[in-house]
C-alpha cells in the first residue's frame, strides 16, 4: 500500500516546525504576580458562545460591556481589566484545555465566572492545585458552597438550588402550614438538589409531601405527571423543571383547571417563559404563581427607575451596541462583574492571587444589579455568595415583590 | 519502516521544544488520531459509515473513570479493559450494521451518539449523573514523576499507545484481512464469490474499530481527569466523522492530520475571534474541502507528486 510511505515527513515537517515557533513565544517572568502589570490586569473566563448552551453566551458580553465602563473610568486601583473571556462550547474536556492554556500562557492572575457546573467541576482540581483563583462561577450546583474548604480556591456566584427550594419550604412552613404538597421535577441533579433543599426548609413538616412526579429531559411533556400530581389531591406544587417543562407544567394546570399554589423556581421564571404560559394556557395558568429572584429583571417596569437599571442601561447603550437590554443574562453577567471589580479594589494595589482570595471570602457588599435588599456575604468559613433571595409573585403579567428577603441561612 | 523510525523521533522529541499545555492538547490531537483512525479502518477501508463512535469514547471513557475511582485500577489497566468492552459493543453494533448499509446505517449509529447522554444521566448510581466524575490527575508512575510532568507523560502515554495502535493496524491491513475488507467496501459480491465471509469480517470491522474509539475515549477521560455526559455530545460524533474526511479517509496518515485538525482548528478559531469561533471554523473546514477533496494526506500526496513529476510528462494518478 504505497499510500501509506509517501506523504508522511512532508505532513510532518511543517506541523513539527508550527509548534516550534509557538513554543519560542511562551516565556515566564517567575518573580512578578502572573496577569499582573502596573497598569493591568488579565484575568481568564469560559463561556459556551456555541454549542447546546449558546444562549448564556451573552453573559460573557455583559461582563465585557462592565469591564469595559470600568475601564474608562480609571480601572481598579489604576488598572486596567483585560479579560480573555474563550468559548469551550459547554464541553469539559474543552475547558480543561483552554484554562491550562490561559494558566500557562497567557498567564490569566484567576479566572472568573467561568460558566457551567460540568465545566467548572472538571477545571476545579486543576486550578486549586496551581492555587489559581476560581472567582464567581456561572452556575446553581450546592457543591461551590459546600465543598470551600477542600476547594479554597473555588467561590460560586448564584444562590444554589438548594437554598432557594429551602426557601420556599420555609415559606410554606410559615404561610401553610397544612399544605398538602406536590413536586415536580427534573430527573438530575438540579431536580434531585431541588427536592433535597425542600425536605431541608419543610423541617418536620417534609411528611407533608404527597406525591413526588419527575420527568427526563426526553421526555415529550409533562401532562400525565401533571396528572398525576392532580390526582394526589395536593393543594400546593412545586415545579422544579427547566423552562421548556415548566412552561408546559402551567399550561397544564390551566387545561386541568386545577388551582394549587404554585411554587416556581426561578430558572424558568423568566418574562419570556411566562409569557409563553400565559399565551398557551391563558392568565389562569400563571395568576399567582410564586418564584424568587435575586437579580434585578430588566422587564421589570416597576424597577425601570432602580438607581441599577439605569446604570445597566446606559452601560448598555455606550458598551454594548446591539446588545438585548431586556435579556436577564446580560444584567446576570454585569452583576458578576461588579462583585468582581469589587474584590479586585478590596485586595488593594499590592495584587496577589492569595490577597484576592482572601478579598473574596470576607465579601458583605451591596450590589445594584442585584434585587433591592439581596445581600452578597462570604466568609473563610462560608463559601456560599448569595443566599438571600426575595420572593415574587406574578399578578397580570407582572412580577411583584412579596414580604421581605428571605436569608437560606438562617 | 524509516518513516515509522524518523517519526517516532520527532513524536519523541516534540514536548521538550514546546511549553507544557501544548504537550497537553498534543496528547488529546494523539487520542483524536487513534478514534479517527478506527472510522479511516471502518469507513475508508471498509465503507461501512459511523455516526456514533463518540458513544464508543463514552464507553471507553466512562470505564476508565468507574474502574479508576471505585475499582482503584490503574488507568493503563482501563485502558485495556475499555478496549475489550469496546469491541464487544462495537460488534453487536456490527452484527446490527449488516443489515443496512449507506444512510441507514448512519441514521441507525446516529441513534447511538444521541442516546448515550441520556443513558449516562439515567444511571446516576454508576455514572455520577449529569455531574459526572471526577479523577485524580494522572501523573507518570514511579521514578518517571520527577522527569516527567503530568502534560508530558500525558503526551508521551497517549502517542505510545497511538504508535502501537497505528503500526498494528499497518500490519494488519498489509495482508488478507486489508485485501477482503477493501473488496467487501468495493462489491461486496465479488467479494463473497471468492470466499471472503461478509458477516465476519464486516463485524469484525465494526469491533476493532469501536475498540480504538473506546481506546481514544480512555485516554481523554484520563488527561480530563473528569467525565461528564456533556463530553460527550452528539457533536463529538460528527466531529470525529469531519476529522476523518478532512484528515483523509484514503490513507492512516490522514488520521494524523485529522487527529490535529479536530484538536487545534477550534482552539486557533478562539484566537482570531472569540464570539465567531464557530463560524471561522466552518468556513475554514469548507475552504480545506474544496481546495484538497481528498483530504489533507490526499492533498499533500497530490502536491509531492506535482512537484517530483518530470516538466511537460504525464503520470497516471495513483489511487
Amino acid at each position: 500500500m504505497p499510500e501509506f510511505h509517501r506523504p508522511s515527513l512532508k505532513a510532518l515537517v511543517p506541523i513539527a516546525a508550527l509548534y516550534i515557533l509557538a513554543g519560542s513565544f511562551a516565556s515566564a517572568n517567575a518573580d512578578a504576580v502572573p496577569g499582573i502589570t502596573p497598569t493591568g490586569i488579565l484575568l481568564g473566563g469560559t463561556h459556551p458562545y456555541s454549542g447546546p448552551a449558546s444562549a448564556y453566551g451573552v453573559i460573557g458580553k455583559g461582563i465585557a460591556a462592565y469591564f469595559a465602563y470600568v475601564n474608562d473610568r480609571g480601572g481598579v486601583n489604576g488598572r486596567k481589566i483585560t479579560y480573555k473571556d474563550q468559548d469551550d462550547a459547554y464541553n469539559p474536556a474543552q475547558t480543561v484545555q483552554i484554562v491550562k492554556g490561559l494558566a500557562e500562557q497567557d498567564q490569566v492572575f484567576a479566572f472568573f465566572n467561568t460558566l457551567g457546573t460540568p465545566s467548572n467541576l472538571a477545571i476545579r482540581q486543576y486550578l486549586n492545585d496551581q492555587k489559581i483563583p476560581q472567582l464567581f462561577v456561572a452556575t446553581g450546583a450546592t457543591t461551590w458552597g459546600a465543598d470551600g474548604v477542600k476547594y479554597p480556591y473555588t467561590l460560586g456566584f448564584n444562590p444554589d438550588y438548594q437554598a432557594e427550594a429551602t426557601i420556599f419550604g420555609k415559606n410554606i412552613v410559615a404561610h401553610q402550614p397544612d399544605a398538602k404538597i406536590a413536586i415536580l421535577y427534573q430527573n438530575d441533579d438540579f431536580g434531585q438538589d431541588y427536592v433535597t433543599g425542600l425536605q431541608k426548609g419543610l423541617g418536620s413538616k417534609a411528611s407533608q409531601i404527597v406525591k413526588m412526579a419527575s420527568y427526563e429531559v426526553s421526555d415529550p411533556d409533562v401532562r400525565s405527571q401533571m396528572a398525576t400530581l392532580q390526582g394526589s389531591g395536593a393543594d400546593t406544587l412545586v415545579i422544579a423543571a427547566t423552562p421548556k417543562f415548566a412552561v408546559g407544567a402551567m399550561v397544564a394546570l390551566g387545561q386541568l383547571s386545577w388551582k394549587p399554589t404554585t411554587y416556581l423556581t426561578n430558572v424558568s421564571a423568566s418574562q419570556t417563559a411566562m409569557q409563553a404560559a400565559t399565551k398557551a394556557g391563558g392568565a389562569a395558568a400563571t395568576d399567582g404563581i410564586i418564584s424568587d429572584a435575586y437579580t434585578l429583571d430588566p422587564t421589570n417596569a416597576t424597577q425601570a427607575n432602580t438607581a441599577g437599571m439605569k446604570l445597566y442601561r446606559d452601560i448598555l447603550a455606550k458598551y454594548g451596541q446591539g446588545l438585548d437590554p431586556n435579556n436577564g443574562f446580560i444584567l446576570y453577567g454585569m452583576a458578576a462583574a461588579y462583585t468582581m471589580v469589587d474584590t479586585l479594589q478590596k485586595a488593594g494595589k499590592d495584587l496577589t492571587r492569595d490577597k484576592l482570595m482572601d478579598a473574596a471570602l470576607h465579601l458583605n457588599e451591596k450590589n445594584p444589579f442585584l434585587w433591592p435588599g439581596v445581600e452578597l456575604q462570604t466568609s473563610p468559613s462560608d463559601h456560599f455568595t448569595i443566599r438571600e433571595e426575595q420572593l415574587i409573585h406574578y399578578n397580570n403579567g407582572v412580577w411583584e415583590p412579596a414580604g421581605s428577603v428571605i436569608d437560606a441561612r438562617k | 519502516m524509516k518513516t515509522f523510525a524518523l517519526a517516532a523521533v520527532v513524536v519523541a522529541i516534540v514536548p521538550w521544544l514546546l511549553p507544557q499545555y501544548i504537550a497537553f492538547e498534543l496528547a488529546y490531537a494523539g487520542a483524536y488520531a487513534i478514534a479517527i483512525l478506527g472510522l479511516v479502518i471502518l469507513t475508508g477501508r471498509n465503507g461501512q459509515i459511523s455516526l456514533g463512535h463518540g458513544a464508543f469514547m463514552a464507553v471507553g471513557g466512562y470505564t476508565v473513570a468507574i474502574a479508576a475511582t471505585r475499582g482503584g485500577w490503574p488507568p493503563e489497566a482501563a485502558l485495556l479493559l475499555a478496549a475489550v468492552l469496546c469491541a464487544f459493543l462495537g460488534g453487536i453494533v456490527g452484527v446490527v450494521a449488516l443489515r443496512l448499509s449507506g444512510a441507514y446505517l448512519a441514521l441507525a449509529t446516529f441513534a447511538l451518539a444521541v442516546s448515550v447522554a441520556p443513558l449516562l444521566k439515567r444511571f446516576k448510581e454508576v455514572t455520577g449523573g449529569s455531574q459526572g466524575i471526577t479523577l485524580a490527575t494522572a501523573h507518570a508512575p514511579g521514578a518517571l514523576a520527577g522527569v516527567l510532568a503530568s502534560e508530558r507523560w500525558l503526551y508521551y502515554e497517549t502517542w505510545l499507545v497511538a504508535g502501537v495502535l497505528f503500526a498494528a493496524s499497518w500490519f494488519a491491513l498489509q495482508g488478507r484481512l486489508g485485501r477482503a475488507l477493501r473488496a467487501l467496501r468495493d462489491n461486496e459480491i465479488a467479494a463473497v464469490s471468492f470466499g471472503i465471509n461478509p458477516v465476519i469480517y464486516k463485524t469484525l470491522a465494526f469491533a476493532w474499530s469501536a475498540a480504538y474509539a473506546g481506546i481514544a475515549g480512555a485516554l481523554i477521560a484520563n488527561a480530563t481527569a473528569y467525565v461528564s455526559p456533556d463530553s460527550y455530545a452528539l457533536q463529538l460524533s460528527i466531529t470525529l466523522l469531519i476529522g476523518a474526511v478532512l484528515g483523509g479517509l484514503g490513507s492512516m496518515w490522514g488520521a494524523i492530520a485529522g487527529g490535529v485538525i479536530v484538536e487545534f482548528l477550534p482552539l486557533w478559531a478562539q484566537t482570531i475571534n472569540p464570539a465567531a469561533s464557530s463560524l471561522i471554523y466552518g468556513i475554514s473546514l469548507i475552504v480545506v474541502m474544496i481546495a484538497m477533496p481528498g483530504g489533507i494526506a490526499g492533498g499533500i500526496q497530490r502536491v509531492a507528486r506535482t512537484l517530483s513529476r518530470p516538466r511537460g510528462g504525464s503520470q497516471p494518478e495513483r489511487t
